[in-house]
């Protein structure tokens, strides 16, 4: 029989703050962390609005305690800091103590440094400071974590577009299972580029106003950035060490759409597949999900798709969902983990936070998101999807214990 | 874990490996220090129309892919897992390099689309239709291991039967000049067939993709079974002869039943003595044989190497061109492959015959 996998302990960062308790702070007062780009050097600027984490680089080296000369990226400084709440969260002063794990998660990896680092290199190939590609990779943030947190044992890398970072967390969980580790540190990081930002500008799919999730007139998602981690532990450590439990990951699933590279598929077979694989895990039936943390970017096209998965998924009975990207924008290969943070926080305030900037229901759907906080309300159940380009649809469920 | 059963193989490299009726059978050698794949003719695995727009790792990537499952026989696999180092580092660097020289305008979407780091893996679930589980692993040196160890874990939980597993990463001119600079390859040309013999810092850049078909049982065709898998990271000098008795003893094995040690000595004399050393320690009488002069030096090389120790124990011989030192005229059984990147990422695997 496999481990029973709990979730011990959470960190995060992002445009509503620099840890847990700022982000929480910023959910409950609906204050969303979308505003003007003001961190990176863009023509864009005016023209889109971004979710920065408020802190430049030096301040986010001043985060860590680290020196200013220190040779790091932003998304490496980013997963640091979430990585190390997480801990903290859990109650683990040395990672030594059990067999633990690190999974993380990026899409752009070191891409902040490497367009500083290509606008020499460019001009003149012997030209660029290499200090500031070596960084480039997806594996290099990680092993960064890993050297801050002390983690050893196992380590790697997943880059899955979108979906990253949950599938980062669903991996933990079945290291854990497999009995390979006996505690997992996973999530995910991104910064905001130049590149992105430039990346889903061609692709026409950036809101030139605040992204709104799930409305008629949506037109687009807006960018965001930050890290979220989440410490998870094997029933027997749980139990050998007494330790404090958030909450229980009951099941992940992941599918392939298999319709397009970026575009999800009218039917929204991909999303459909990876609910009914985690409801399957977890052994739930529709009806027993309380809320569903949405994937909703704000795109024409996955809110539609999603909408219609979650539609033919639950029918009459569709749970009170909203999408969280209204508060922290799309913060890509992060935002799985984000998302599972946001719902953690959901789960053990009994609050679902609303879908900000809604105001017309979609006209080919029959659901409407949560558009008022709801307090007091006993969520048993949580569903949160991640969805990315390469048709990649990814579900966890949470559970209360 | 349970022994998994390798029942097809895809492989495009700098050889002419995309043919599985082959074996090494002609080796292609280089005058430049970056190893650029064979082409396979890419029309046979991708309608004319898709193909136009894909730049050089996907094309191999999916052919490898396509060639692999061709070789077992299937149709739909039960989950495609793939690693990749550095993913689709051309059209990365298109979009950027359009990006910085345009000044962020009239920049067109096709590159950026494909820069993402799941694009192999992600065409071949499009152009099957493959509805299945699909993952990709980035962590550097062990991209490729981290793939295999998910295939392994979803086969022994029953999840699935048969996984398409594989790696690929391509080299382009700006990363082969920036990673020279670093001092990751040699400055001078060399010839790669003699790659052992140049006593210099650095190693020679390669590319490629290798796919394996994974199958909880035997197929119509086997080639090996990998028996083990481990992997840990920078290590201490003595730690890594302990941990590969562990990992023998863990397995059933000694050093006395591995009839082949494939070693991942890539001509960097910073680093292959960590394989010398072992080999003189634990198998100075073991038949031994390397790779990278065939296929370059990359992130995922390994996958090279696993191809190469399937195919030695499938056809039961150890091509001249492979050998390193003690040749033999045995029968082959297990082969214990270990590959380290730059001291950092070290993996083992066992392989053995079915």
């Amino acid at each position: 029989m496999a481990q029973r996998v709990y979730i011990t302990g959470i960190g995060i960062i992002t445009a509503l703050g620099n840890n847990t308790e700022e982000n929480l702070s910023s959910l409950m007062e609906e204050r969303s962390g979308i505003g003007e780009i003001t961190l990176i050097d863009t023509i864009h600027k005016g023209k889109f609005p971004l979710a920065e984490v408020k802190l430049t680089h030096e301040e986010l080296l001043d985060q860590v305690g680290l020196p200013h000369k220190s040779n790091l990226t932003r998304t490496a400084l980013l997963g640091m800091i979430a990585a190390q709440a997480a801990m903290h969260s859990a109650g683990i002063d040395n990672a030594k103590d059990s067999r633990t794990g690190l999974i993380s998660a990026t899409t752009v990896g070191g891409m902040d440094r490497s367009e500083l680092f290509y606008e020499k290199f460019l001009a003149d190939k012997s030209k660029g400071q290499l200090r500031d590609i070596v960084n480039h990779d997806c594996g290099d943030s990680t092993e960064r974590i890993a050297e801050f947190t002390g983690i050893r044992e196992f380590i790697t890398t997943i880059s899955t577009a979108c979906s990253s970072s949950l599938n980062a967390i669903a991996f933990g969980a079945q290291l854990i299972k497999a009995g390979l580790v006996d505690r997992v540190l996973a999530g995910g990081t991104d910064s905001v580029t130049k590149f992105t930002l430039n990346g889903f500008n061609t692709l026409m799919i950036l809101d030139k106003n605040k992204c709104r999730p799930f409305d008629d007139t949506r037109a687009g998602l807006t960018l965001g950035e930050g890290a979220a981690f989440v410490v998870l532990e094997s029933e027997e450590l749980v139990n050998r060490e007494k330790k404090n439990i958030l909450c229980e990951l009951t099941g992940y699933g992941n599918a392939n759409d298999a319709y397009h590279q970026t575009a999800s598929s009218p039917e929204g077979t991909g999303a459909y597949l990876a609910m009914q694989k985690a409801l399957e895990m977890s052994g739930q039936t529709p009806e027993r999900i309380d809320y569903i943390n949405v994937h909703g970017t704000g795109t024409s096209n996955n809110d539609l798709s999603e909408g219609i998965a979650i539609e033919r998924l639950f029918g009459e009975n569709v749970p009170a969902f909203s999408s969280t990207k209204s508060y922290t924008g799309h913060t890509l290969g992060a935002a799985g983990a984000v998302e599972t943070v946001i719902s953690i926080l959901s789960m053990t305030n009994n609050v679902i936070f609303p879908n900000l900037n809604f105001s017309t229901r979609m006209k080919e759907l029959k659901i409407t998101p949560v558009t008022q906080l709801k307090k007091e309300i006993n969520l048993r159940h949580v569903l949160t999807n991640s969805f990315g380009f390469g048709g990649n649809n990814s579900t966890l469920i949470i559970s209360k214990c | 874990m349970k022994d998994i059963f390798i029942t097809g193989l895809g492989n495009v490299s700098p050889q002419k490996t995309f043919d599985n009726s082959q074996f090494l059978d002609e080796v292609v050698s280089f005058t430049t220090n970056q190893l650029r794949c064979q082409d396979p003719n890419y029309k046979e695995f991708v309608p004319a129309d898709l193909l136009r727009r894909m730049s050089r790792i996907i094309r191999f990537g999916v052919a490898a892919g396509k060639i692999c499952l061709a070789d077992a026989g299937c149709q739909m696999p039960d989950a495609i897992i793939t690693g990749t180092g550095l993913g689709c580092l051309e059209d990365t660097e298109k979009f950027l390099s359009n990006m910085i020289r345009s000044n962020e305008e009239f920049l067109t979407p096709t590159a950026f689309i494909q820069s993402t780091h799941n694009t192999v893996s992600a065409q071949i679930a499009l152009l099957l239709k493959c509805h299945n589980y699909n993952f990709t692993y980035v962590h550097r040196g062990l991209s490729f291991e981290s793939a295999l160890l998910d295939s392994i874990m979803q086969l022994d939980s029953g999840a699935v039967d048969t996984v398409l597993a594989g790696a690929m990463d391509e080299m382009t001119q700006n990363t082969f000049q920036i990673q020279q600079r670093l001092g990751h390859f040699k400055q001078k040309p060399i010839d790669n067939l003699h790659l052992l013999e140049d006593q210099s810092r650095g190693s020679i850049a390669g590319e490629g993709s290798s796919f394996f078909m994974l199958s909880s049982k035997p197929g119509t065709k086997t080639y090996a079974r990998i028996s083990g898998l481990d992997f840990f990271f920078k290590p201490a000098p003595c730690e890594i002869e302990s941990r590969l008795l562990q990992f023998l003893k863990n397995n059933g094995k000694s050093i006395e039943t591995i009839d082949l040690v494939l070693f991942g000595l890539n001509g960097d004399y910073g680093f292959d003595n960590i394989f010398h050393n072992l080999m003189e320690h634990m198998f100075p009488k073991t038949p031994s044989a390397y790779y990278k002069h065939l296929c370059g030096e990359y992130f995922t090389s390994s996958a090279f190497g696993l191809w190469l120790a399937a195919k030695i124990l499938y056809h039961q011989t150890v091509p001249e061109v492979v050998l390193f030192k003690n040749a033999s005229s045995g029968k082959f059984r297990n082969i214990l492959f270990y590959n380290h990147f730059r001291n950092i990422e070290h993996s083992f695997i066992l392989v053995t015959q079915t």
